[in-house]
């Protein structure tokens, strides 16, 4: 009979009976019964309701019984502690045990059980096994302390453990000494200020004495423990560091590399010139090489670590190149590691062979690996200037094979060499052309575009190249679109006889047919500079650009040496700082919102990202300083002659721009816009929701500069409908005061407004008008005001508010700047509206999708708030939220704490989940937010704030 | 800290769940399921970030082991850690089988509860464990007080690795130098990179606590012996040419490392049985036991000739071993003719290889095969990647060219001397990753 057997019981009635089976008089009876209950436990069955039966087996002289026993007590203990008290006696029992393994058993089982009842119980029995004579029993009795902790930090605070813990770091025995160090730091890191381990020279001098002679297991907790140390000067660092090398011989990978993170830390303060410092050097190198020949779990977590180690210090390895070369039977994520660091490595005097072995991996059949493969090759082009030739013809034998994926990525990283190295291997860029067609990829389109528009001038059939993609564009990405434009213009700037049609072409498809505001800016920009003076647009767009720079991936210099500090942890395995990923109460808030500025398509791949990043904004910094200038002066054309226009829809000044482009000409382009700035003055003044969209933008724009001048008037969030805040004081309006408040009813935004004239004229013909604001809010009709407000007289308007008008991002980002006109003059005001208005009525997400897209949300977008003072409980809560559109979609109780799952759909399409937990009589909530777009968790925390509170 | 340990079948059924930290919830359970041996696509990373909770994971023939945790923990000590376990279970139960586990798992259990203590690894040394994990379970009330604080004593000492009182009728003990030559040459005959990662292990049954050293021609002790004019220990002196240098080197906790460090000397008490004494890694002057050299023409878009020889090296006194040259074959192969002068070669439609064996090979000799492949004409672009040939074999020399110099053993104690160990040395070199490209 073998115990596999107890996996397969699933009858009916088993509960009833095991009951009978516990509560045999057999013994052996007894202990299968067990068993059973344990395999039951294993394989996620509850069997909770045996507990009594269960807890009654404990009282045994079979020291397996007890063990299982033991185990299913702290699987359910929490679930029933009143009945969990029964066992205590037993454990009281235990504790005095003459045998030593039951006294340790005893504790450590104790320790497990998180019910508060029981953890009185334990202290005095832990206070006896802190001194226990046997060394077992004491160092299980230090790690029943860190457990005791963690259920009640205060009660070990007051019980005086932390200094019985302390004293056993001075043990005879190193196991107690290691266990005591491992549960003194974990205790420490929730207590930072603290100086709880205290460390200095003597108890260095002791760690250093037990380091020889503990466990491998507690090696690493006391050099995990001496990399906190920071040692008064460099004599110390090196007597510390000369003690910690022999480590670096152990066979436990994980030794070794907490030994080199002491090493690494410790030799910032060893001078130069020292000979030790150059014999440290020269010792690191070995034990990192011979981490490559561990199992391919640790050689990941090890090249992980050595990518840092060589960002840090290159020279360590810079003569161990060819342990990097990727094998043909490494799993998929140690040869993208290696090849990381292959082209950290890469220099003058390896060269030779590193592209020889790149040129290999391009012909492997992971997609990965081959693209990322072809992409070093560029790298290396960049970083060895030596090699860029080499290169640059090995990446056109691989074009030759014409696989597609590489003969994509190659292009993309010959345009880098070309910005790299300008005016050098051009004699390529036909080979390049002839695989035009086989482009599917942005990323490629967009390079081979730039490449096109760059060199037009020795492309012979550049226009009709372009004129090619210009076929399809709408149906492009917007970085193809982005480049395609900037193209073009340099195209024209180039050849300006024979392209002037096809500059047209693109000038309106980019303005008039585009949504992207991005585009179309540049287009006006474009527009408006080859209009105005040719010869500055040249200077503009065909300026000299900055070469890109060798190192394009390197981690930030902050972070290197955080993650330096964190070496052989997860966080050096992630490169990100522990509280990117580590919840709790060790600093893990995210206070501010991350100023993300990336490009839509995220990568994975940190020199991916960057490649793109060179590539695509390529024109745009030399454009961006005058965009502002230049959009200020078109402000003023637009709104310095005081228009007396009423609420009438003006011509569309679309129409007009389309009609000068039909004219012809380029100077006629100029003459169009001028004559078209009363129609858009007029524009602004008449309902603006019928204003053209195009021409709308490049206002917005400028306005936008205005009204921060302005200053915004802050309005304090308050209320789900918040009470009305005045906006607009009389003193700054010439006796006009706005008030108002944002409301969501029945599915329409509303914008109320109570208007007051405290001036002693009658003011008429209003109007308002929106900044471009981050969720795209415009008046969705005109602003009725009808009959003529008299002095002292009061109105109030509802204004429903679309969300399709022009967007652009706010800061705050529920930020909204508002121009009203009235017969006196322009106004402007900025307010904050509550971001819940925006919540729409469906936004009730399916559970499985809600599952996967959690899933699917990358950590970094998480954040996590915590809502005080509400007492609410979560049904309330729940009803209460529903009213603004926050949905729960899932409840599940954990320990008395409840977990809601919520979801919220942004009119925007932007979908926002929460994690809010609930926990019975604890007014403080804990809310986790989770985005695509990260930027709004923080007014959708607000809201949750405002909603729950009122 | 490790927050829990949960181990699956193939199936992604749960075997064995320990949860040692209160953050872990049982959903954990499911999450690495999910997301891991249901994951669509293979998984790319031996870590995985679920919902703020991190999963590490290791695979043994088709069970899934997986240490979850939501701290900062020490990675590098996770997955060692896993190995450990392993190691352990296999040593009370042989291969890990969904069979064993379940069969087993009330002794995981117990095994979990003590090397595991709150997440921290606590002494795993599959020795002392045996003491008083016993699957029989019952041996705690029949020691008496001082097997009892023995046990303690080991499992929490300085020596942690040994008990006291072992005796032997017959000390003896076996030394074996396995060495493993790694090979990646280019099709020309360069060399690429070659390294041979060694590895020591010993049989010791020995009485007593035993003292021993252990002495190899290790270049940097032999030069420092040569310049010194001081006789070493074993009484011979050694040339330089035949010493070797060692890149680096690691040892079984048993072996004081501070010695080494300053010494270079190795010394230690030995664990009871068999271990792993010493690893090592050499990248210099290493004799490659065998040379392919390998000749591929594509004929036409349908036919493949293939011609691949090989040479020994080494003393012609010497016999190779289990010799096997492994040929990749392109996917659209249709059928392979082969000739060989020695030995058999077959075509492995389901490895796409042909596979060539030859038993024995003495030093100095060559041999040939040839192959004709046909093809099927593809429309697949992408061209065939040409794996490199790889090669199997066995020889009876150190390809390092380490040599153990003594292995000597003091037990002041006990009444037995050096002269007294009966003692075995064998080298046995094996082929790693053997590979040219072609």
């Amino acid at each position: 009979m073998t115990d596999s057997k107890y996996f397969t019981t699933t009858k009916k009635g088993e509960i009833f009976e095991l009951k009978a089976e516990l509560n045999s008089d057999k013994k052996e009876k007894k202990k299968e019964a067990v068993k059973k209950v344990i395999a039951s436990m294993t394989v996620g069955k509850d069997v909770s309701a045996l507990f009594p039966d269960v807890v009654n087996c404990m009282q045994t002289d079979n020291l397996e019984l007890k063990k299982l026993v033991y185990l299913y007590l702290m699987n359910y203990a929490k679930s029933q502690p009143d009945m969990a008290i029964m066992a205590v006696n037993t454990f009281v029992k235990d504790c005095e045990d003459p045998n030593p393994l039951i006294r340790a058993l005893a504790v450590r089982t104790m320790g497990c059980i998180r019910v508060d009842k029981i953890t009185e119980y334990l202290c005095e029995p832990l206070r006896k096994c802190l001194k226990d004579e046997d060394p077992y029993v004491r160092k299980t009795a230090a790690v029943c302390v860190a457990k005791l902790h963690d259920i009640n930090a205060q009660l070990v605070e007051d019980q005086g453990f932390l200094d019985t813990l302390k004293d056993l770091i001075s043990d005879s025995n190193p196991m107690v000494v290691a266990n005591a160090v491992a549960a003194l730091s974990e205790i420490a890191e929730s207590h930072p200020n603290s100086n709880l381990l205290d460390l200095n020279p003597q108890s260095i001098n002791k760690l250093l004495t037990a380091l020889n002679e503990c466990t491998e297991w507690g090696q690493i907790f006391i050099l995990d423990c001496l990399a906190n140390y920071t040692p008064r000067d460099d004599r110390e660092s090196q007597s510390i560091c000369e003690r910690v090398t022999p480590r670096l011989s152990h066979a436990n990978s994980a030794v070794v590399l907490s030994a080199v993170k002491v090493l690494m830390k410790f030799m910032e303060m060893l001078p130069k010139d020292l000979d030790y410092y150059g014999t440290l050097l020269k010792k690191l190198a070995p034990p990192l090489v011979t981490l490559l020949s561990a199992e391919p779990e640790l050689q990941y977590v090890a090249l992980r670590n050595i990518n840092l180690i060589v960002q840090k210090r290159p020279e360590i390895l810079k003569h161990e190149m060819k342990v990097f070369f990727v094998k043909y039977n490494d799993p998929i994520y140690v040869k993208l590691e290696k090849l990381d660091i292959m082209i950290r490595l890469a220099s003058q005097a390896n060269i030779a062979q590193v592209l020889a072995e790149l040129k290999e991996y391009a012909t492997e059949v992971d997609v990965d690996f081959v693209r990322k493969a072809v992409r070093a090759i560029g790298r290396c082009a960049i970083k060895v200037e030596q090699s860029a030739e080499r290169c640059v013809s090995t990446l056109l034998d691989l074009i030759q094979t014409k696989v597609n994926y590489v003969v994509q990525e190659a292009i993309v990283v010959i345009k880098d060499i070309f910005r790299k190295y300008p005016n050098k291997y051009e004699s390529v860029i036909a080979t390049l052309c002839e695989n035009l067609d086989s482009l599917d990829e942005p990323e490629a389109r967009a390079a081979m575009i730039w490449i096109v528009g760059e060199y037009a001038e020795r492309i012979d059939n550049a226009d009709e190249l372009l004129e090619s993609f210009l076929e399809g564009f709408h149906d492009e990405s917007t970085q193809v679109q982005l480049q395609l434009l900037t193209a073009i213009v340099k195209l024209f700037l180039k050849k300006p006889t024979e392209t002037q049609e096809l500059v047209q072409q693109v000038l309106s498809l980019a303005t008039q047919d585009s949504d992207n505001p991005d585009l179309r800016d540049r287009g006006y920009i474009y527009w408006r500079l080859l209009s105005t003076d040719p010869v500055a647009a040249k200077e503009v767009v065909l300026a000299e650009k900055p070469l890109i720079s060798e190192e394009t991936d390197l981690i930030e210099p902050t972070l290197l040496e955080e993650l330096i500090c964190h070496i052989g942890t997860l966080a050096s395995v992630y490169h990100k700082p522990p509280s990117a990923f580590v919840e709790g109460s060790r600093g893990v808030m995210h206070k501010r919102l991350p100023a993300r500025t990336g490009s839509g398509e995220g990568t994975e791949c940190p020199d991916v990202g960057n490649a793109a990043g060179g590539s695509a904004p390529e024109a745009a910094p030399s454009i961006i300083p005058s965009q502002g200038d230049l959009l200020g002066d078109l402000l003023n054309l637009d709104l310095a002659p005081p228009t007396t226009a009423g609420p009438t829809p003006s011509t569309s000044g679309m129409q007009m721009g389309g009609m000068d482009l039909l004219g012809g000409g380029l100077d006629s382009l100029l003459g169009g816009d001028i004559g078209g700035s009363p129609a858009m003055g007029a524009g602004f003044g008449a309902a603006p929701a019928v204003m053209p969209a195009s021409l709308n933008a490049p206002v917005g724009g400028g306005l936008g500069d205005l009204f921060d001048l302005g200053g915004g008037v802050g309005m304090p969030m308050g209320a789900y409908i918040p009470p009305k805040t005045v906006w607009l004081p009389a003193m700054k309006a010439k006796g006009l005061e706005i008030s108002g408040t944002f409301a969501r009813r029945a599915g329409v935004i509303q914008m109320e407004l109570v208007l007051t004239n405290k001036a002693m004229s009658v003011m008429t013909d209003f109007a308002i008008q929106f900044n471009r604001n981050s969720f795209g809010l415009a008046p969705a009709g005109p602003l009725q005001v009808l009959t003529p407000l008299g002095p002292n007289q009061t109105i109030e308007v509802s204004l429903p508010l679309s969300t399709v008008g022009p967007v652009m991002k706010m800061d705050p980002l529920n930020n909204l700047q508002v121009a009203v006109k009235n017969n006196i003059d322009v106004f402007y005001f900025s307010c904050q509206y509550p971001i819940s208005m925006l919540f729409v009525e469906d936004g009730k997400m399916e559970r499985q999708v809600f599952l996967a897209t959690w899933k699917d949300i990358p950590n970094d977008n998480e954040s996590q708030f915590q809502i005080q003072d509400c007492h609410l409980n979560s049904e309330a809560a729940s009803n209460k939220l529903q009213g603004s559109n926050i949905f729960t979609i899932a409840k599940r109780t954990v320990e008395g704490q409840d977990m809601l799952y919520m979801s919220i759909k942004l009119s925007n399409g932007i979908w926002v989940l929460a994690e809010l937990k609930v926990q019975a009589g604890n007014p403080n909530y804990t809310i986790s937010l989770k985005c695509r777009a990260p930027e709004v968790s923080q007014c959708v925390f607000q809201c949750y704030e405002a909603v729950l509170k009122n | 800290m490790i927050g829990g340990l949960f181990i699956y079948n193939h199936k992604g059924e749960v075997l064995i769940s320990r949860v040692y930290r209160d953050d872990i919830g049982r959903n954990a359970v499911d999450a690495f399921r999910v997301n891991v041996i249901h994951a669509r696509q293979q998984v790319r990373s031996p870590v995985t970030n679920i919902a703020r909770t991190s999963f590490f994971h290791v695979k043994r023939s088709n069970i899934w082991l997986a240490v979850v945790t939501k701290q900062n923990v020490n990675a590098a000590m996770v997955f060692e850690f896993l190995y450990k376990m392993c190691d352990v279970m296999a040593s009370y139960f042989g291969k890990i089988s969904e069979e064993n586990i379940k069969n087993n798992f009330v002794l995981i259990y117990e095994l979990l509860d003590e090397i595991l203590d709150f997440g921290y690894p606590q002494n795993s040394e599959t020795g002392s464990l045996k003491t008083f994990i016993t699957q029989q379970g019952i041996k705690g009330q029949h020691q008496t007080k001082e097997e009892q604080s023995q046990i303690t004593s080991q499992v929490t000492g300085q020596i942690g690795w040994r008990r006291e009182g072992i005796k032997y009728r017959r000390n003896e003990l076996f030394l074996d130098v396995l060495e493993s030559v790694n090979l990646l040459m280019s099709p020309q005959g360069q060399v690429l990179s070659a390294h041979v990662s060694g590895r020591v292990v010993m049989k010791s049954y020995l009485s007593g606590m035993p003292e021993c050293k252990f002495g190899m021609n290790d270049k940097i002790i032999i030069d420092k012996a040569g310049k010194g004019g001081v006789t070493n220990e074993a009484g011979k002196s050694t040339s330089g040419k035949q010493s070797i240098a060692i890149d680096d080197c690691t040892f079984n906790q048993c072996v004081r490392l501070s010695k080494f460090d300053s010494e270079r000397s190795i010394s230690f008490i030995p664990p009871d049985g068999e271990y792993e004494l010493m690893r090592y890694r050499t990248t210099k002057d290493i004799i490659l036991p065998f040379r392919v050299i390998p000749l591929v023409r594509e004929v036409g878009r349908t036919k493949l000739e293939v011609k691949v020889v090989i040479k020994s090296n080494f003393k012609p006194s010497l016999l190779a071993q289990k010799i096997e040259v492994r040929i990749p074959t392109p996917l659209n192969t249709s059928g392979v003719q082969v000739i060989c002068m020695k030995g058999k070669a077959k075509y492995k439609a389901s490895e796409n290889a042909i596979v060539w064996k030859i038993k024995r090979m003495a030093g100095m000799k060559e041999s040939q095969i040839s192959a004709e492949i046909e093809l099927l004409p593809t429309n697949d672009k992408k061209k065939w990647a040409r794996p490199p040939i790889s090669m199997n074999f066995e020889v009876p020399f150190a390809p390092s060219g380490l040599k153990v110099r003594y292995l000597k053993v003091f037990e002041s104690k006990l009444n037995y001397s050096d002269h007294d160990v009966i003692k075995w040395v064998r080298y046995i070199g094996r082929s790693g990753i053997y590979e040219t490209r072609c």
